[in-house]
């Protein structure tokens, strides 16, 4: 029986052919638009997690508070109270497996008659694995390099092309605040942070020569932590606010005067915009696929009313309402399926397109297809129901006298 | 009297229209038995074509008893109606109403499927049937691409596909020329002569003279039924 409905629903289908193909169209542009601009959200996340990732993602970095003392109070980072003295005992804690102390400050850079202002961070040698830099020419700095406070500096992309048009860098001297470095190593490009900052725009010298030649100061802007396992951030964390605590005396956490940024929970917030970003993106694109759910409605509406005499014809010859209700319902849900169908084909192909010639990066996920499939065969349903109930609540002797 | 295939007792049928209604039958009585072939003739406004929904099982009657085979069936549901109207009554309509989108053969086959006879029984079935009204060579002609005459015989058919127990036949060559007229006529005349009831609702009293027993109706009663002692014989038609 099933099999006779599902036959006739195909040959009515297939007799409107025109008709049958529009009203896909609206499940068609639905289901395409819903894994599309899904992909594109998915896409978008891929990418944060990717940039963040590239600073390592079990990354926290300890960053001295604003001054808590009377008067104006200046922004976060610029107190004074984290010394080298604490990144040493940092370094020395469980779980860390690197640490880096950061000092940083922007400069004018000259190269012969080139000038460039860029950031001038002084770091540990250990430095290049805790950010997850590589080298494309000449080396890191080392150890060596840290103890005798040498004037020597790596440089990022960015500067090698604002600087040394074409020159090899490595063995050249530039100046910094007016003090001669020699270029020892060039870095591979990280290409633009989490922020859209440009991370290749950046020159990195030992830390001691950077506090004490530099700039003059004893304290750090920043110390880089990572710590062994991604599991164990939280702990090394709370870990390191116990320690400060203990070191600069502050018994009442309100009063902390650090403050530390965990890469975990960056991403997972990151993690959260985007995820509310696909979420808008596939709402829009189903509001979309409703929108074809009616016109899937609306033209079994007419349909019903065109074939009335059919459907007279069909219960004088001994249909039930069951057997009508079956064929009409039939024929939505195979319309609304081979829309759903077809967009899964163009959304996916759009997705790939939107890729390709836009650079965005997309990410077809299999469970939106699987969700806008099943969607689009539930909206057949419940948007058949109402003509097929319609059609099979006939009065079969008024259906046989209309014309 | 054991072997009436309609047994009618007192149906009456009105049709409520909000507040008014309107009686249009009024009480009838009928026993139709195994092969009678019955005309019922009547003006317009006479409850034919009420009483023809009623016989048809189309429609219920308001009060009364109607018993098809022995069965009553005034009170059945739609669904049961529908299979009532499945398995005993074969309809041929003035206007053949066939399913345009389908051939001839499928058209016969289709009160098969809602009976649930398979597929290969169905598609021989239906050939026998079109043959047997001299269709065999037609059957995978749609109802556009077939004569008003040959369409009917299309619908006499598909009306015997379940071996009904009546033929409901309302103006069956209302919609034909002369020839076809006689054509349809002579099929039910031997349909007659192989023993099937059939029940011819027209408005032509030179119709009504092919029939057994003639009964007219006006204004909701019965005021004739009579045998027809001179039926008219199957006539040569001559084929152009």
């Amino acid at each position: 029986m099933y099999k006779e409905s599902f036959l006739m629903a195909w040959a009515s289908l297939v007799a409107n052919k025109l008709r049958s193909i529009l009203t896909m169209l609206g499940i068609i542009i639905g289901v395409a638009a819903v894994i599309a601009l899904v992909s594109i959200g998915n896409g978008v996340k891929k990418d944060i997690q990717d940039s963040i990732s590239s600073l390592g993602s079990n990354l926290l970095m300890v960053m001295p508070g604003a001054p808590r003392t009377p008067g104006v109070r200046p922004t976060a980072g610029s107190h004074k109270s984290l010394k080298v003295a604490d990144y040493e005992a940092i370094a020395k804690l469980d779980g860390v497996k690197a640490a880096s102390p950061y000092t940083a400050g922007s400069y004018v850079t000259i190269y012969q008659s080139k000038n460039w202002t860029t950031s001038v961070s002084g770091v540990n040698y250990n430095f290049q694995d805790v950010n997850n830099w590589t080298m494309a020419e000449g080396r890191f700095i080392s150890e060596k390099n840290i103890k005798n406070r040498e004037r020597v500096a790596v440089v990022g992309q960015t500067v090698v092309k604002n600087l040394f048009a074409g020159e090899d860098p490595v063995g050249k001297e530039i100046r910094v605040k007016n003090i001669p470095f020699r270029v020892i190593g060039v870095l591979n490009s990280k290409g633009n942070g989490a922020m859209g900052n440009d991370q290749d725009d950046a020159i990195f010298i030992p830390y001691t020569t950077a506090m004490e030649r530099v700039e003059g100061v004893d304290y750090l802007r920043m110390v880089y932590v990572v710590s062994e396992d991604e599991s164990g951030i939280d702990r090394l964390q709370s870990d390191i606010e116990n320690l400060l605590r203990v070191r600069h005396s502050i018994k009442d956490p309100e009063l902390d005067d650090f403050n530390i940024q965990n890469m975990k929970s960056i991403m997972e917030t990151m993690e959260q915009t985007t995820g509310t970003l696909t979420l808008f993106l596939g709402a829009v694109a189903a509001i979309s696929l409703v929108v074809g759910g009616i016109g899937i409605m609306n033209i079994m509406l007419v349909s019903v009313t065109e074939r009335t005499r059919e459907i007279g014809i069909r219960k004088a010859l001994g249909a039930t309402y069951n057997v009508i209700v079956t064929q009409f319902l039939i024929e939505a849900v195979v319309i609304s399926l081979m829309g759903g169908l077809i967009g899964i084909a163009l959304g996916i192909g759009a997705s790939y397109l939107i890729g390709s010639v836009s650079g965005m990066s997309t990410l077809v996920s299999i469970p939106t297809v699987i969700m806008s499939f099943a969607f689009s065969m539930g909206i057949g349903l419940l948007f058949g129901i109402y003509p097929a109930r319609k059609a099979a609540k006939l009065n079969p002797i008024d259906a046989l006298h209309y014309e | 009297m054991n072997h009436s295939v309609i047994d009618i007792q007192g149906i009456t049928r009105t049709y409520v229209n909000g507040k008014l209604s309107v009686p249009v039958l009024h009480g009838i009585d009928l026993q139709v038995h195994k092969g009678d072939f019955v005309s019922i003739m009547g003006p317009s406004g006479s409850g034919k074509s009420t009483f023809m929904n009623i016989l048809g099982c189309l429609d219920r009657p308001t009060t009364g008893s109607y018993k098809l085979n022995g069965n009553e069936v005034a009170t059945l549901t739609d669904d049961e109606l529908a299979y009532v109207r499945n398995k005993e009554i074969g309809f041929v309509f003035q206007s053949f109403n066939l399913l345009t989108k389908l051939t001839a053969l499928e058209n016969v086959a289709l009160p098969m499927i809602y009976a649930g006879v398979d597929k290969k029984t169905r598609n021989e079935r239906a050939a026998a049937l079109l043959s047997s009204v001299g269709l065999g060579e037609r059957m995978d002609h749609l109802p556009a691409e077939l004569s008003g005459g040959q369409r009917q015989r299309v619908a006499i058919a598909r009306a015997l596909a379940n071996d009904p127990a009546i033929i409901m036949a309302d103006e069956p060559t209302g919609n034909l020329d002369s020839k076809s007229t006689i054509d349809v006529m002579n099929i039910f005349r031997s349909l007659y002569d192989q023993g099937r009831t059939i029940i011819l609702v027209t408005h032509e009293p030179e119709i009504a003279t092919y029939a057994s027993r003639n009964v007219v109706l006006r204004d909701g009663y019965i005021v004739e039924d009579k045998a027809n002692l001179n039926m008219t014989p199957v006539q040569e038609v001559e084929h152009v």
